[in-house]
């Protein structure tokens, strides 16, 4: 799956959840609709861009969200 | 006229809570008041000769032959005009009374030709019929006399004929398109004997008509006549069956002769459509026996190769053993399916169970991915349900209808005409749309409010319209303190009350002045009852969620929900997308939008079904591409859905299915995708099979089959059969072996069989214990969800910017003539009105860079390039172009990008930075598209190579 796909699609919903000023419940909601509706395979993938990349192009609370709850995603 | 067998009352029916009680020729009739006299006296089977009344039309008193005698009164009133009063006493028949018909229809008949015999209405034409009910036996008046038997014939409607030989200027087409209709189409030119029923001094075709045929079935003779009737004569019997083109879902009588139909006619008996009809579900149903239907399975190795025609089994068994060999060296995940509207509930409900009980995955999706996806997750998250909240005749209690990104005049016609028939009363009209559709100001219809923003602003407008009503104090604090969570609504109403949302801060943003912003929030909270009624002009966005979200903060804070009158209404566009959705065509839903993890719910589909099932989410479509062109999708089960035409970013969903490697399509014609298939499934058109839709209300219909499927076997058939040559048998006999399981595994629907189906004509879900009978309006007590939940919706702009090499912003739409992407509407006649995609410019751009009006211009954007012709109007503002796409050689999608909703991956369609310039020639894409259609029409048996 192209990575900078998935970046742009996972800044779009951290975007949306954004304007919740409690941060641990941004990060739970991105991480909770990528678990909700996103395919195993697309997951892993965003997974080890960030692992292997380091996540660039992914907003900070996007980038924070996916390594806080990296096992909840694999 | 109606088929024979159809009582008509001759007026509508009334409702009331009083009731009168009269004697008609001594049998005392009790009726509700507003009763006429007709009405009254046909309820007990006195049927005064009529031919000017109808009792889908109000009372007109032309025509002079419904007099009665009533004990008192000095004259003959007219029975239709005359209402019911308390101890009347009525005579329905008296020698005078015979004496007046008699002489009445003598000049009738005076000046009509006698050719009952060889006129297409002989045995069904009420003139005929009253001639005969009065006992005419002679007509005096000289044959020498002035007449109107030699007016020439007006065909140029591909659909009927105006044969004004035959009127008798009863007026009831003119009635029907004023009252039914409210296009105001036809009038009554001239007085006395020069009466003549005119639609605006031109033909037919040339007129304002738009062929709902209202006024075909409202003619009590041959003047206005289907041609198809003309050509095959009348039908013998008749089959209710629902549409199978747009959202409303109308219910239509079949008349048939044997398996051939010969007209569709509007059932009087249609819970959505009420006897009304469009031109594409009255008419343009020839494509179901069009020269192009394949008929015969067909197979190929290879996309460049010639299809050859096999047997079913044959067919059937290619496609099955390619899958297996798919998931064999690719993996479980590496094949999946996507469902469409076209089909029944039954047959989606097939497909999403064969992906995941055969296939072993959640790689399911439908249509609904590129529509009104976003309904489903906004409305699920605020209200609890993923689907709307009224049933049409709702709109019947607005005082105020707010229509947002929605053109119903062209894509929900029927229903659009009960909404004008509303708004005619009095109830006040907000639109909100980029365009001045039709809608805004038309005959005695016009917005209080057009809020003409600039594309991709929804979110921006709609914050504003709630900064108003909650600043100014006019929510319905008692309602949400009732009905809502009370936490989410005070973060929200910080949110909502922040100076940033105001109509002031947004004006820059949407284009929309402040003080028009201001008067319509002012409108819809004070203005009564008030309904919102939106469609893909708010789903196909980047924040298409997070609109339908706003749109539900709006109506929870002013406490427009849970009643008639009120709600919000997403126009699902097509016959059954709320089915196929329902049916959990969706790689994270198990029917009843039940998440495929929840353990218990899944459990009882492994019950039921006797196979485990995958906990995680599949692929959605856009998601599909991405992963075959990633090497990790290759197989896709296609069921009446040509993806490479209506999804975005053309070349992009092209270069995807070149990579696959067995693409199996099941449809009615060689569609876009099917080009690049190996198996092609000859599917079967609504006409040839039993099952269900559910339309825009929730309203599940009966589709009935009136002829057998062209190619042998109904869709259904074919999904079975595919499931058992890949190793899961289903054993079903009849459809409605189908529903009963899904009301069997889905709550929402278990009340549901065809049996009640049958007894209540529809049903709208939920249909369960609680709801027996089903449920037109919901949220009535409480939310689905138990409290109605607000969520905060920040405006973020889209990534789609207009720049300096892409000035102008695209959007796009439907015309009432075709439908989607013109598979069914563009073999019929329809292409008489709109035969090809043009670009609606405004002359201001269209000035700057020298187009004139019917030029051929390019449309390029960042995503590729296309030439249409080019129409300049007003309707659009200086800045943004309008367009359809109807016919694939347009290639509309080719222009439209990648970006998708954030929750749900729809497409935004209707955001397309551009830039427009006169062309010479058409675009590469064309040239190969042409290129491409020629060397697969030479792929087909008995063309070319094949």
């Amino acid at each position: 799956m192209d990575a900078h796909k998935l970046v742009k699609m996972v800044n779009g919903i951290a975007a949306f959840f954004e304007a919740d000023p409690d941060r641990n419940a941004v990060m739970e909601s991105v991480a909770g609709h990528l678990k909700r509706f996103w395919d195993p395979r697309m997951r892993r993938e965003i997974v080890r861009f960030v692992d292997e990349q380091g996540g660039e192009g992914l907003k900070e609370i996007a980038l924070l969200a996916i390594r806080t709850h990296r096992d909840k995603l694999l | 006229m109606y088929s024979v067998k159809e009582p008509d009352g001759g007026t509508p029916r009334r409702v009331s809570e009083q009731l009168i009680t009269l004697e008609i020729d001594g049998v005392r009739v009790v009726v509700p008041a507003g009763t006429s006299v007709m009405r009254a006296a046909a309820g007990i089977d006195r049927r005064i000769p009529k031919l000017c009344a109808t009792d889908t039309l109000e009372a007109f008193g032309s025509c002079r032959l419904c007099l009665v005698e009533i004990e008192g009164r000095r004259g003959y009133p007219a029975s239709c005009t005359t209402l019911v009063e308390s101890g009347m006493k009525v005579r329905t028949q008296s020698e005078k009374l015979a004496k007046l018909r008699r002489g009445t229809m003598e000049l009738y008949i005076s000046d009509h030709p006698l050719d009952c015999l060889t006129c297409p209405a002989n045995g069904n034409c009420e003139l005929q019929e009253m001639a005969g009910v009065v006992g005419l036996r002679e007509v005096r008046y000289a044959d020498d006399g002035e007449n109107h038997l030699n007016v020439v014939k007006d065909e140029s409607n591909p659909y009927f004929t105006f044969d004004p030989s035959k009127c008798i200027v009863c007026s009831r087409c003119v009635r029907a398109c004023e009252e039914t209709q409210g296009t105001f189409a036809l009038t009554v030119l001239g007085r006395g004997f020069d009466s003549k029923i005119s639609p605006g001094n031109q033909d037919f075709l040339s007129s304002e008509c738009v062929s709902c045929g209202a006024c075909v079935q409202a003619c009590p003779t041959a003047t206005l006549m289907e041609k198809s009737v003309v050509d095959k004569g009348q039908p013998d019997h008749s089959i209710v069956t629902t549409c199978a083109y747009c959202g409303v879902g109308c219910s239509f009588r079949a008349e048939m002769k044997g398996s051939e139909v010969v007209r569709m006619l509007p059932n009087k008996d249609g819970r959505a459509n009420h006897g009304h009809s469009c031109v594409k579900g009255r008419f343009a149903w020839g494509y179901a026996t069009h020269p192009d239907r394949i008929k015969k399975p067909m197979i190929r190795r290879s996309i460049t190769e010639a299809w050859r025609e096999v047997s079913w089994e044959e067919a059937i068994g290619y496609a099955a053993s390619e899958f297996r060999r798919i998931q064999a060296k690719y993996g479980r995940g590496a094949v999946g399916g996507i469902t469409s509207s076209r089909c029944s509930n039954e047959e989606t409900f097939l497909v999403q169970k064969l992906v995941r009980a055969a296939f072993g995955n959640n790689n399911v999706d439908t249509c609904a991915r590129v529509c009104h996806s976003p309904t489903g997750y906004g409305l699920k998250t605020t209200l609890g349900e993923s689907a709307g909240t009224q049933n049409f005749d709702s709109v019947q209690d607005a005082d105020v209808i707010v229509v947002i990104g929605a053109n119903p005049t062209e894509a929900h016609p029927v229903f659009a005409s009960q909404m004008k028939r509303r708004l005619r009363e009095g109830a006040k009209l907000i639109v909100i749309d980029p365009r001045r559709i039709d809608l805004v100001r038309m005959p005695h219809v016009e917005a209080s409010y057009h809020l003409q923003l600039l594309p991709g602003t929804n979110v921006a407008l709609m914050n504003a319209l709630a900064h108003v009503v909650v600043i100014e104090g006019l929510h319905d604090e008692e309602f949400v303190r009732r009905r809502c969570e009370p936490a989410a609504y005070e973060k929200w109403k910080a949110f909502i009350c922040e100076e940033r949302n105001s109509p002031e801060a947004m004006e820059s943003i949407t284009g929309v002045p402040a003080a028009e912003v201001r008067g319509a929030a002012r409108l819809y909270a004070t203005g009564g009852n008030a309904a919102i009624y939106y469609g893909l002009g708010v789903t196909e966005h980047s924040q298409g969620s997070t609109m339908v979200m706003g749109i539900a903060n709006l109506a929870m804070v002013t406490g427009n929900l849970g009643r008639p009158g009120v709600g919000v209404n997403p126009l699902r566009g097509q016959n059954n997308v709320q089915g196929s959705c329902d049916m959990g065509s969706f790689p994270h839903e198990l029917p009843g939008y039940r998440h495929v993890s929840d353990p218990v719910v899944r459990a009882s589909f492994e019950q039921d079904w006797g196979v485990e099932l995958e906990p995680e989410p599949g692929l959605r479509i856009p998601n599909m591409f991405d992963a075959a062109l990633d090497g990790s999708f290759k197989g896709l089960y296609v069921q009446g859905e040509d993806i490479a035409q209506s999804d975005p970013d053309t070349k992009h969903v092209t270069r995807a299915l070149e990579s696959m490697e067995c693409i199996v399509v099941q449809d009615l014609f060689v569609n876009e995708t099917a080009k690049f298939a190996h198996v092609f499934l000859p599917g079967s058109s609504f006409l040839e099979k039993d099952g269900t839709f559910t339309n825009a209300e929730r309203r599940i219909s009966r589709v009935r089959k009136v002829m057998p499927p062209l190619a042998g076997l109904s869709d259904w058939e074919v999904t079975v059969a595919l499931s058992a040559a890949l190793g899961y048998p289903m054993h079903y006999d009849h459809p409605s072996q189908i529903m009963d399981e899904i009301a069997r595994l889905t709550p929402t629907f278990s009340g549901v069989s065809y049996e009640k189906i049958d007894r209540l004509g529809s049903i709208q879900w939920p249909c369960n214990d609680k709801a027996p009978e089903g449920t037109p309006v919901m949220h009535e007590d409480e939310f689905v969800r138990g409290k109605g939940r607000f969520v905060v919706t920040g405006y973020v702009p889209t990534d789609e910017r207009t720049s300096r090499k892409f000035p102008l912003l695209l959007t796009t739409g439907r015309i009432l003539t075709q439908y989607n992407v013109g598979a069914q509407t563009r073999r019929t006649a329809n292409v008489a009105w709109h035969h090809e995609d043009r670009l609606e410019i405004h002359p201001h751009d269209a000035e700057q860079r020298g187009i004139r009006d019917g030029d051929w211009v390019g449309v390029q954007s960042r995503a590729g390039e296309t030439t249409l012709r080019a129409s300049l109007t007003e309707r659009v503002q200086p800045g943004v172009v309008y367009t359809t796409f109807h016919h694939p050689e347009s290639g509309a999608n080719v222009v439209t990008t990648e970006n998708a909703d954030w929750a749900t991956s729809c497409p935004e369609y209707k955001v397309t930075a551009v830039q427009v310039k006169p062309a010479a020639e058409p675009s590469m894409w064309q040239k190969r598209f042409g290129e491409q259609q020629r060397a697969q029409i030479d792929l087909l048996p008995g063309h070319g190579r094949s």
